[in-house]
């Protein structure tokens, strides 16, 4: 699949504010810290800045925005449309659990719950859009969603520390719960990258229904690139695909779980998180560029 | 009503026909233009609705050429239909066409990532997704002939290798080659139901030898008309 860079910029930094936000929300129920209104609504505004961008990103790769509105219509049966439908309702109920923190009322607890839940349903809700395509079996996969949701507490989770010991907090058992959230995350994803070794499902066989014969492509039919090839056949070198996973994997594991052991201040949690983010438009482009739909068989590949 | 096309393998010949009749028709129907960018240049591009591909099946000296002209199929179960946020993509509940309402498509492409025929082709002009109609604005048009109320495709391949019909009804000419010619979906295991069939090449037919004598001359024959 084509890497469109406006869909792994929403899809990263929405993640990290709907994780940034959780934590805040999560905070506000079990009160790990104690945090002044101040700094809480400072948190809050940045992950909501953060979930914005990667909301307005997600529009530069519509090809006739002006319809986006009707985006909201098809919430019973489509994976985008609850999507767009959640992230919007966020927006009012992260403006009233500010102002439940700002005027401290009682409610600030039922107002951080449905934060909470609504960044926990968004996330989901987005890797449903890919999970959901049964045309890619690399992403029609359980393990889809659940690292949309590992990454998005991760790298929000990094964020939280780091915007914690900037403020000056003791950050005690956060290092530890971040250092193990990492970890489960790696195991997760080389697990994907072990799944997925093998080419498997459809076939060109299948694609043609010559099931008991050889099938190979003559001609594709058309002598320059369509909308099919540049969407579909997006081929990148073997040796290129090696290099971002390594790249991949040392930014947004190896390098922030060792900062986060070695010295966990202020300024190297920051740098840890700017190495996450890089790591998780790697891992994103990888995402797109390693997942191969059905299409490509009708191209001569013999599976996928 | 279940519309749709059976195409038979055995004799297309591959000569493209189809698809530039589809976009010759469609590109001034209802969900027109096709837009092409750079037509004559190097790089050519362009909504397509239909397009061909050929493959060479089983292994030499079995080994037989089979073209293959590939467009929607109509799903039953169509993903594409499901996955679209704006309900642009719709499913006709009278006769299973499969449309798409130029007015409401945002051109997010996730349909044509559901789509695993390759059916659906966003237009670089309109930023729209444009897909086959089964020629909707010609199969229910009262002002042509009878004979003419069929998808371009149909009425201008020259092998007759695309036939329209009601696979709902089963003495209709596509449903009657479906259960004779054993017409087989692409890709079935995806689950789509796909309602367009294909009908497998024909075995060869072994050619008469007569006698031992008789096929031996035959042979010399041959020989000699072939110098």
């Amino acid at each position: 699949m084509h890497p469109a860079f406006s869909v792994l910029i929403f899809t990263v930094t929405a993640g990290a504010g709907y994780g940034l936000l959780g934590w805040l929300c999560a905070n506000e129920l079990f009160a790990w810290w104690a945090l002044s209104i101040g700094m809480q609504i400072s948190i809050g505004i940045i992950a909501m800045v953060l979930i914005s961008i990667g909301l307005s990103a997600s529009t530069w790769h519509l090809a006739n925005p002006k319809n986006a509105w009707r985006s909201f219509s098809c919430f019973r049966t489509s994976w985008l449309s609850r999507e767009a439908v959640f992230a919007i309702l966020l927006y009012p109920i992260a403006a009233l659990y500010a102002a439940a923190i700002y005027f401290q009322w009682d409610s600030v607890g039922i107002w951080a719950g449905l934060c909470l839940l609504f960044s926990f349903i968004i996330v989901f809700v987005t890797a449903m859009i890919y999970a959901s395509l049964k045309t890619i079996r690399q992403w029609h996969h359980p393990l889809v969603p659940i690292l949309y949701l590992l990454f998005a507490a991760m790298s929000g989770g990094l964020a939280w520390a780091f915007l914690l010991a900037w403020n000056g907090l003791e950050l005690g058992l956060l290092i530890q719960v971040l250092g193990a959230l990492v970890a489960f995350t790696t195991l997760t994803k080389l697990s994907y990258f072990w799944l997925f070794k093998v080419p498997g499902g459809s076939s060109i066989q299948t694609a043609t229904s010559f099931l008991n014969q050889k099938v190979r492509i003559l001609d594709a039919g058309h002598s320059a690139p369509s909308f099919l090839n540049n969407e579909f056949i997006y081929d990148v070198a073997k040796v290129k695909l090696l290099r971002m996973r390594w790249l991949m994997l040392s930014t947004t594991f190896v390098i922030p779980f060792a900062l986060l052991y070695w010295l966990p201040n202020a300024l190297t949690l920051a740098i840890a998180f700017v190495i996450m983010m890089v790591g998780l438009l790697t891992e994103r482009w990888l995402f797109f560029a390693e997942a191969r739909h059905v299409v490509r068989l009708l191209h001569g590949q013999q599976q996928v | 009503m279940k519309l749709g096309l059976a195409i038979d393998l055995d004799t297309c010949v591959g000569c493209h026909a189809c698809a530039t009749a589809c976009k010759q028709w469609n590109t001034s129907g209802t969900i027109g233009p096709l837009t092409d960018t750079n037509p004559y240049g190097k790089d050519p591009n362009g909504a397509w609705l239909n397009r061909i591909r050929t493959f060479e099946v089983d292994e030499s000296p079995l080994s037989k050429t089979v073209n293959m002209p590939l467009s929607c199929m109509h799903c039953e179960d169509a993903a594409c239909v499901t996955v679209c946020p704006t309900g642009a993509s719709y499913k006709r509940d009278e006769d299973g066409i499969v449309l798409i309402d130029q007015d409401r498509c945002m051109g997010c492409n996730l349909c044509a990532w559901a789509c695993p025929y390759g059916a659906r082709e966003l237009d670089p002009g309109s930023g729209t997704m444009k897909k086959c109609t089964l020629c909707v604005d010609r199969i229910y048009d009262e002002q042509l002939p009878e004979a003419e109320r069929q998808p371009a495709c149909v009425i201008t391949c020259p092998t007759n290798s695309r036939v329209f019909g009601d696979f709902d009804d089963p003495e209709s000419e596509v449903s009657k080659l479906q259960k004779q010619r054993e017409g087989k979906p692409l890709m079935p295991e995806l689950g789509y139901n796909p309602v367009n069939t294909y009908l497998p090449p024909r075995e060869p037919i072994e050619r008469p030898q007569g006698g031992k004598v008789l096929g031996k001359v035959k042979q010399i024959v041959n020989r000699i008309i072939h110098r």
